[in-house]
């Protein structure tokens, strides 16, 4: 593998030596110049408008060197070796080792290297005409991937029919990015046909307004705003606010891994910098298909799980890494259901002064003003696109959605922001529609005139509608009062951040869009925003089995060893050690955990130096139980992302939720049903721990039909984020165990709930059984368990989740690096309910003999005492189960530390860097 | 004592600026961040300064090689004003991003010799790119300024600094001349004590120039400056802070 890079200009022999005394580190590298491409090599560069870092850096370095250089591209060269040279048509070449969506490439001779396009511009507008026959306004729809569908055409249509005119390309595309999945929720704000298990059917309100009023309702005194701009606001203590956000990228990362994963992260951190705060931690959820997926099984147009990992985590990884946010919190689980379709959330947290006035623009005569990255034809569509299920063709056609981010140019505009947080009246971010959605929703009942040749591009040759729709990444639009101008030109200037003036704040509720002074859009905001038919969805709710059932097994010590090696309990340091997650210095509770630091936390506690409060992370997800139950997993994740605080230290009575709900398509009344039920389960939820969601976001269509038709769709993916605060950061509990000779307490009952369970999956034994049922008790227990942190009663806790209370011990173990004896008569009387089953609201505590008394006192007969801590000797079994179930000792077992330690740093194929 | 001027000199990409300028503020500095465009402006931010950092980060993206177009900058616009710097007696550190800066401006190990940071590579030396963990670094060198209060007062014991390493391309690497001149000149500031992160040549984790102003290392000391810091605080764990180093390198600027 070699690096190429190609540069447009006429070189002097000395010139070459500057440059090559930049390039090439003789210590290092060799460089040679001229190099001629062999037969068995694959020559691959990026696609002209492809954000291309390193070929901007040469031409930077060139103009510092005093070199005149016109243009650079930087491209990959890999020999494929004689026993890849059949595959010298390049197709499977490529296929292979590059990615069709943003590379191209040549087998045995150069590449056309990536130079930016230079056509000149193509200023025309095409006026669009919408026919009364349905099927062909259907057809010009689907051909120009509105992603409408034909009550929303119709509306559009009549709405033109009154202007007595034919709509603009352009204002068919800002209609269609406005009213798409991806930006106007239409499912969640669909009024939802119900029909009961008994066949009644009844119609009950949007899924948003449930999960609005069920936060109204709560009426918490923490929460600043909820489900309002781009994040949700929480204020736990007097001097800061916090900003929360989660958002998905589930398409571009299934078609391109690295740039669709690292623009997500951009993305929702951009989302924190929109709600006016500054961004300090980011977390990631990530869903793939197994690692070990035979590539026969793979459908056409689908890449590989292993590609897909690789590219994702590395996306996440250089765009954290840069920008210079710890990656804190996350989870990373396998199942062949996500194979074609993978699931990207990327959340970021973000903070700022509570004593800081609010934003109250934009006003009439402020300045519309955008900053940051230039606009290409990059991420055309993206809205509509990620609105639509994908199949073979995805790839091709939506190759223009995908973009590969720029961290550099995002942190300087963040920096940029945050240190002229007066000087603007409104702000929000360019996302998903570019400057369409971005001026569109900050012009909303105030209106807005701008020009679009201000607007500074990558390169020439793009029409006016482009322009307009383009998401090129790390841009910002604000308001700006006309006496605040030379202020922000001066901060922009000393960041070394581009910032252009498009145009005004009218006040008159129109949106009127220039290119060199002609109106390509006139529309009123209020038909924008308002004037989509609200939808209707059918929903039959699912019939989940809830009977309690037990499991059978018969070798317990191999359950606990496959379960810890099972790629969605086995350790994730592969992938977390890419992260950086000590920038900034505030992280007090790490991913990993332990003497070793291999242990798995629960909550992440962030603490700014200079600062005795912080904030816990938790996070819940469990697709396997929605598989089974929506409603029971809604209420199951809930209570995992609570008690993942609550065991660090966070304080039950404080407690924000995020929600992100990743479906299939919500057209399927059975599918629109499962998620009917989760929200149900999720309001719920809230309401019994008075925890408010004040975030969410939906992604919904993640379903890939394959050639054959066979339609793929993703399980019940629901996805809870919960921050609270830590009142004293020297009252925080880790997982790993402390000191031999402390007592082990369970709180919380078991009783054999093994539907969606991970014993279920090792054994590949599918006997029906319950999801895990709500614990009436576990609010009451929380408080008990923060009361008891206080007192420093505790020292280690962990959450019995994935695996029940044998997988919980263990890694408490593990993470300590100390032996455990265990007696679990009084836990259950059956052997795979005691050690696996997964009933929630279940804690293991780690108590110190002196402390005992006190703590029986605060939870009486919630606790129940399962062994104590022995310490650990290489070689010899100090994980001891003497006895089970209650009678007898059947199934008691011995495993040495080592035993799970190699079980559970299994690294899973295809994560290693 | 007044509190001695630091510059934290920063590219776009520079990430890690506000970590060691709230390390040194503790350390007893009054510390200022400064864009190199603000600096190329006006060098007197410089001049005026009594300590400089060249922090951590992505200078550039690194797209061209860490730190290599941050470098090209300061040779370009800033080199007679970093030269007269150290010139006068005045301490400079780079940290991961900031040591790979330094070594390609020329600063470091200096007398013209060469020494690189690759590509991290594991055990058996294949690469492994970008890893977040902790290392433990003892310092080495006695004519470094940096290293000055981790040498025990009466025994002269090295004291070990724990904080965590964040890079993609860490390992230290030069020709056996230049190391044995490195070696025996005292430059060597810090190896890797147990673990080597990144397959540096000798362990070596960090080097200084030949009057011990510059020092140049790979792991973030500015990330443990507080003991809570440590991923081991929970479990009563205290050694390692890193606070001194910084308190070194206050110190001497103060004694300007």
């Amino acid at each position: 593998l070699a690096t190429t890079i190609t540069i447009d200009a006429d070189l002097t022999d000395s010139d070459r030596s500057k440059l090559e005394r930049i390039l090439v580190d003789p210590l290092l590298e060799t460089g040679r110049w001229d190099d001629s491409i062999g037969p068995d090599q694959v020559d691959i560069a990026l696609i002209p408008g492809v954000t291309d870092t390193p070929a901007a850096q040469v031409v930077h370095a060139a103009k510092l060197l005093g070199i005149e250089v016109r243009d650079a591209s930087v491209g990959r060269l890999i020999t494929i070796g004689s026993a890849n040279s059949q595959e010298q048509d390049g197709v499977e070449v490529g296929r292979r080792l590059a990615n069709a969506v943003i590379e191209r490439w040549e087998v045995g001779h150069q590449v056309e290297p990536g130079f930016a396009a230079r056509e000149a511009a193509i200023p025309e507008t095409e006026h669009v005409e919408l026919p009364d026959d349905e099927s062909a306004l259907v057809s010009i729809g689907r051909e120009r991937g509105l992603a409408l569908d034909l009550a929303e055409l119709i509306t559009v249509r009549e709405h033109f029919v009154e202007l007595a005119r034919t709509p603009t390309d352009a204002e068919l595309e800002t209609l269609a990015q406005t009213w798409s999945e991806h930006c106007a929720h239409k499912s969640f704000r669909a009024d939802v046909v119900v029909t009961d298990h008994d066949g009644t059917v009844r119609s009950v309100e949007p899924l948003l307004t449930q999960l609005r009023r069920s936060t109204a309702e709560i009426d918490a005194t923490f929460v600043v705003s909820a489900f309002d701009g781009n994040a949700g606001i929480v204020q736990f203590t007097p001097d800061r606010t916090y900003a929360l956000k989660c958002e998905t990228h589930n398409h571009p990362s299934a078609i391109e891994p690295f740039g669709g994963a690292n623009t997500g992260v951009g993305g929702v951190i951009r989302d924190i910098i929109g709600a006016h705060h500054r961004a300090i931690a980011c977390t990631n959820i990530l869903c793939f298909g197994p690692a070990d997926t035979p590539p026969e099984r793979i459908p056409e147009g689908v890449l590989h799980p292993t590609r897909i990992i690789e590219g994702v985590v590395a996306g996440v990884a250089d765009y954290g890494n840069k920008i210079g946010l710890p990656t804190v919190a996350g989870a990373v689980l396998y199942d062949p259901a996500y194979i074609s379709n993978p699931l990207v959330f990327a959340g970021c947290i973000g903070v700022a002064a509570a004593d800081r006035p609010p934003l109250t623009g934009p006003h009439p005569g402020d300045r519309v003003v955008v900053f940051g990255g230039r606009t290409g034809r990059d991420g055309i569509r993206g809205a509509t696109f990620s609105s639509m299920e994908m199949d073979a063709t995805t790839g091709d056609v939506a190759g223009a959605s995908v973009q590969i981010g720029d961290p550099i140019v995002e942190k300087l505009v963040s920096d940029l922001l945050v240190d002229g947080w007066n000087l603007y009246t409104a702000i929000t971010d360019c996302g998903a529609g570019g400057l369409s959605s971005a001026i569109g929703e900050l012009a909303d009942g105030i209106g807005a005139d701008v020009e679009l040749t201000r607007v500074p591009l990558k390169y020439a040759g793009l029409a006016p509608w482009e322009i307009w729709l383009s998401e090129a990444q790390e841009r910002m639009v604000v308001a700006v009062a006309p006496g605040q101008m030379d202020d922000l030109y001066r901060l922009a200037d000393r960041h070394g951040v581009e910032l252009t003036d498009l145009g005004t704040f009218t006040g008159d509720g129109q949106l009127v869009v220039r290119y060199g002074g002609d109106p390509i859009i006139d529309l009123e905001t209020s038909f924008l925003h308002n004037g989509r038919p609200r939808r209707r969805l059918e929903a039959t709710l699912p019939r989940p089995f809830r009977t309690r059932a037990p499991l059978a097994c018969s070798d317990p010590a191999g359950a606990l060893l496959g379960l810890l090696a099972h790629p969605n309990i086995a350790s994730k340091a592969a992938i977390i050690r890419r992260y950086d997650h000590e920038i900034l210095g505030s992280t007090l509770v790490r991913p990993l955990t332990g003497v070793r630091n291999d242990g798995p936390a629960d909550g992440i506690v962030l603490a700014e130096p200079t600062d005795d409060h912080g904030i816990v992370i938790g996070i819940g997800v469990n697709p396997w139980y929605g598989l089974n139950d929506p409603e029971r997993m809604a209420w199951a994740v809930v209570d995992e992302a609570i008690r993942n605080i609550v065991v660090a230290g966070g304080n039950p009575a404080a407690v924000a939720l995020m929600d992100n709900f990743s479906w299939g398509n919500p057209t399927r009344a059975t599918t629109f049903g499962e998620l009917v039920a989760a929200v149900q389960g999720c309001c719920d939820a809230a309401h019994f721990y008075r925890a408010p969601f004040v975030s969410g976001k939906d992604s919904l269509n993640n379903e890939y039909l394959t050639t054959d038709g066979t339609r793929h769709a993703i399980p019940p993916t629901l996805v809870i984020t919960a921050v609270a605060p830590i009142e004293d950061v020297a009252n925080i509990v880790t997982p790993d165990l402390k000191h031999s000779g402390d007592v082990l307490v369970l709180l919380g009952r078991t009783v054999p709930e093994f539907g969606g369970s991970h014993l279920a999956m090792v054994l590949d034994d599918h006997t029906p059984s319950a999801v895990p049922a709500p614990d009436q008790s576990a609010a009451d227990r929380y408080w008990s368990i923060h009361e008891a942190i206080q007192h420093g009663l505790i020292a280690a806790a962990h959450d019995c989740s994935e695996g029940g209370l044998a997988v919980a011990v263990a890694e408490m173990a593990i993470a300590g690096r100390l032996g455990v004896e265990l007696d679990l008569s009084n836990v259950s009387d059956d052997l795979a309910t005691s050690l696996f089953s997964e009933s929630a609201g279940r804690i293991v505590c780690e108590v110190r003999p002196q402390h005992l008394a006190e703590f029986k006192q605060l939870f009486g007969e919630d606790g129940i005492i399962i062994g104590h801590v022995t310490s650990h000797v290489t070689g010899e079994n100090t994980f001891v189960v003497s006895t089970i179930a209650a009678g007898g000792t059947d199934g008691a077992f011995e495993l040495t530390i080592d035993q799970l330690v190699t079980a559970f740093n299994t690294t899973p194929v295809g994560s290693e860097t | 004592m007044s509190r001695p001027r630091a510059v934290v000199l920063c590219a776009p990409g520079t990430n890690r600026d506000g970590d060691v300028a709230f390390a040194l503020d503790l350390a007893g500095a009054d510390t200022q961040r400064v864009s190199i465009h603000e600096a190329f402006a006006t060098p007197a931010l410089l001049a005026n300064a009594q300590l400089l950092v060249i922090p951590g980060g992505f200078s550039f993206a690194d797209a061209l090689g860490a730190g290599r177009l941050f470098a090209l900058e300061l040779v370009t616009h800033l080199r007679d004003e970093l030269l007269a710097f150290v010139a006068v007696g005045k301490p400079v550190i780079g940290i991961c991003n900031g040591f790979q800066v330094l070594i390609r401006t020329g600063l470091l190990p200096g007398q013209g010799r060469t020494v690189a940071l690759g590509p991290n590579t594991d055990e058996t030396g294949s690469p492994n790119g970008f890893v977040c963990t902790w290392v433990g670094i003892r310092p080495v060198s006695t004519t470094s300024i940096w290293t000055a209060a981790l040498f025990d007062d009466e025994t002269g014991t090295p004291r070990q600094v724990e904080c965590p390493i964040a890079h993609g391309e860490g390992r230290f690497t030069c020709d056996d001349e230049t190391l044995h001149a490195l070696q025996s000149n005292g430059q060597i500031a810090f190896r890797y004590e147990g673990l080597n992160p990144n397959g540096s040549r000798d362990d070596v984790a960090g080097i200084c120039d030949s009057t011990g102003l510059v020092l140049g290392l790979m792991p973030h000391p500015e990330n443990h400056v507080l003991p809570r810091q440590h991923p081991q605080h929970l479990r009563g764990h205290r050694a390692g802070l890193a606070a001194a180093l910084f308190e070194s390198g206050v110190a001497h600027a103060s004694a300007l």
